[in-house]
């Protein structure tokens, strides 16, 4: 019987990382973080696991911890936040460069300066471009439910890329919310054996990872590598299923909710799409037909999908607790963008950047951005394409 | 039991005010209740005000922001309501939960109650002292939530506190919150 709890996300997560027992952690402390790699190591200390820890002295030798022994051919993860996401960065590419299926927990926080260790997704949506694969978790139970799922994505064989789990910093990771966890066997027996490939360790037959690759093949093994990154939808849909076939949760590229006969909608990482999610009900009681769509798997982006799923509405609102600065519009607005350019019939769009560093997205939020959508229904115009919500003028 | 129990808390840093919110949402998820507990982070110095919540739930839980007109208002420390006006938000049928010694007609004129809000007082602090000797009320006011709310018995919530002191204190120290916990249940006065 799946166990209920009432646990933090940071809680859960650990709690999956024990479940699936890796060989290799390598982590440096980092507020939200901390606390699911504290958990993870009183764990290795107690016998619980046989994850062989490495102590280091900052996230950037962390991850270059992981990658030597992620090529060595162990299960290996870490886990980290915000500025230490942001020192691994140098490294990150070399872990989605060299094929290492490490996973990596990212507790979204916001990045300095002004030093903040509250929620924001500025820290992912900094590594979007790094090569790795990025699923985004509304709750605790998701991002025990992805961090689960993410092994199976990431050591796939026609896979084998890093991946990084994201939930938000505080709002859940160290809010306690009922949910469920799986027995042991099942997870162990979900996760399966961890399959080594091209192994530094086997000497009897030598490998070589990052070597040097100039003009003469530098381009065709990054197009090899978007090449890759196009099967991980299919791997995810795949491992999905196997998923709900055991636990009876579902999940997808991304989640809709109420979206398919809606007239205007809001896409929305994270844990503001529950909170949304509660106010949609209340305007669809009302008669107005809101929904709303939540992407899951955020890199690679299932622009063809997310594209499908919107272009029959009026009006689409984009909510980034990012900003891209210079680059126009938030992070999220442009993937969305994107989607909806190759459809012929698409709808008005507008980007409302909100909850930066940890703000609260209250219900008078989302209010505010359904408002909006269906005025621009009704007009046809849009007022202003970015703004900032929940902000003192 | 309404079919959504939104709670605040009002305390300051130290007084165990978040590990009540937790104790609470721990003991209220059997029946298949959905539940939520979750301070406002701020710079946790000891003393300090702080507020914490809890949304007990049939049905799943899915705001992920502050509670904002709660049900149920828990006061853990009598001094705020000098400097914090615990009653925002509170909507007309609100019920206040006082840590005081204070007569719980004395605290609704405080409070400046509306005739349907209804105001309880319990002397936590005092129960605390007598039961494990340090003044910490969190034990005792969790007793005292379990009878007001009804959506808990007082059994369920004893081998919740046991649960969650279990693991760091000495028997003498559990026994005494199981203690504090149950005379917070039977010495809640109404004003």
């Amino acid at each position: 019987m799946p166990k209920i709890v009432a646990v933090t996300g940071n809680e859960a997560v650990a709690e999956a990382l024990r479940q699936v027992n890796p060989d290799v952690c390598a982590a440096y402390p980092i507020t939200p973080q901390t606390d699911i790699m504290q958990r993870f190591s009183s764990f290795a200390a107690n016998g619980k696991v046989k994850t062989e820890m490495i102590l280091v002295e900052s996230e950037h030798s962390a991850m270059s911890a992981c990658v030597g022994a992620s090529a060595a051919g162990g299960r290996v993860i870490t886990a980290t936040s915000s500025q230490g996401l942001a020192l691994m960065w140098e490294i990150l590419w070399i872990a989605s460069g060299d094929r290492l299926p490490i996973v990596m927990p990212l507790v979204n926080r916001a990045l300095s300066a002004p030093i903040n260790i509250h929620g924001d997704h500025s820290d992912g949506m900094g590594a979007r471009d790094c090569g790795w694969i990025q699923l985004w978790s509304e709750n605790a139970q998701e991002a025990y439910d992805n961090t689960i799922q993410a092994f199976r994505i990431a050591e796939h064989l026609d896979i084998r890329l890093p991946a990084m789990v994201c939930m938000d910093g505080f709002i859940i990771s160290h809010s306690i919310t009922r949910m469920e966890y799986l027995e042991d066997e099942k997870v162990k027996s979900f996760v399966g054996e961890f399959k080594t490939l091209n192994p530094l360790l086997d000497i009897e037959k030598p490998v070589s990872y990052g070597p040097l690759i100039l003009t003469d093949y530098y381009m065709e093994y990054r197009k090899a590598h978007e090449h890759v990154m196009s099967k991980v939808p299919g791997v995810v849909k795949q491992v999905a299923d196997e998923f709900e076939k055991m636990t009876g949760r579902k999940y997808g590229l991304f989640e809709t909710y109420r979206l398919d006969d809606a007239e205007v909608g809001i896409v929305v990482l994270n844990s503001a799409a529950g909170t949304t999610k509660d106010v949609i009900d209340e305007y669809r009681a009302k008669g107005i037909k809101a929904g709303l769509l939540k992407p899951r798997l955020f890199r690679p982006f299932p622009y063809a999908e997310v594209g499908d799923a919107l272009k029959h509405l009026k009006a689409v609102c984009v909510l980034d607790r990012a900003d891209a600065f210079g680059g126009s519009f938030g992070p999220l607005f442009m993937d969305i963008a994107s989607s909806l350019y190759i459809q012929d019939k698409k709808p008005l769009m507008f980007n409302r950047i909100y909850g930066l560093g940890g703000r609260d997205y209250m219900p008078d939020q989302a209010e505010h951005v359904l408002n909006e959508l269906v005025e621009t229904a009704k007009t046809g115009k849009v007022q202003s394409v970015k703004e900032y919500i929940g902000v003192r003028e | 039991m309404p079919e959504r129990v939104e709670v605040r808390w009002h305390g300051r840093g130290g007084q165990g005010t978040v590990t009540a919110a937790k104790v609470f949402a721990d003991a209220c998820l059997s029946g298949g209740r959905y539940v939520q507990a979750f301070p406002e982070y701020g710079p946790e110095r000891s003393g300090a005000p702080l507020k914490a919540y809890n949304r007990i739930s049939d049905t799943e839980l899915r705001m992920h922001c502050p509670v904002l007109h709660p049900g149920i208002v828990v006061v853990a420390d009598s001094t705020l309501i000098d400097s914090i006006d615990v009653t925002e938000g509170a909507p007309e049928n609100a019920v206040f939960i006082v840590n005081t010694a204070k007569d719980p007609f004395e605290m609704r004129k405080k409070l400046n109650a509306s005739a349907n809000q209804k105001v309880y007082t319990i002397d936590a602090t005092r129960i605390a002292i007598d039961s494990f000797g340090r003044p910490l009320p969190n034990s005792p006011l969790v007793g005292t939530l379990a009878k007001i709310t009804g959506i808990v018995s007082l059994e369920t919530i004893l081998e919740d506190v046991k649960k969650s002191f279990g693991k760091k204190f000495s028997q003498k120290i559990i026994d005494g919150n199981l203690d504090a916990a149950r005379r917070g249940y039977e010495e809640v006065k109404e004003g």
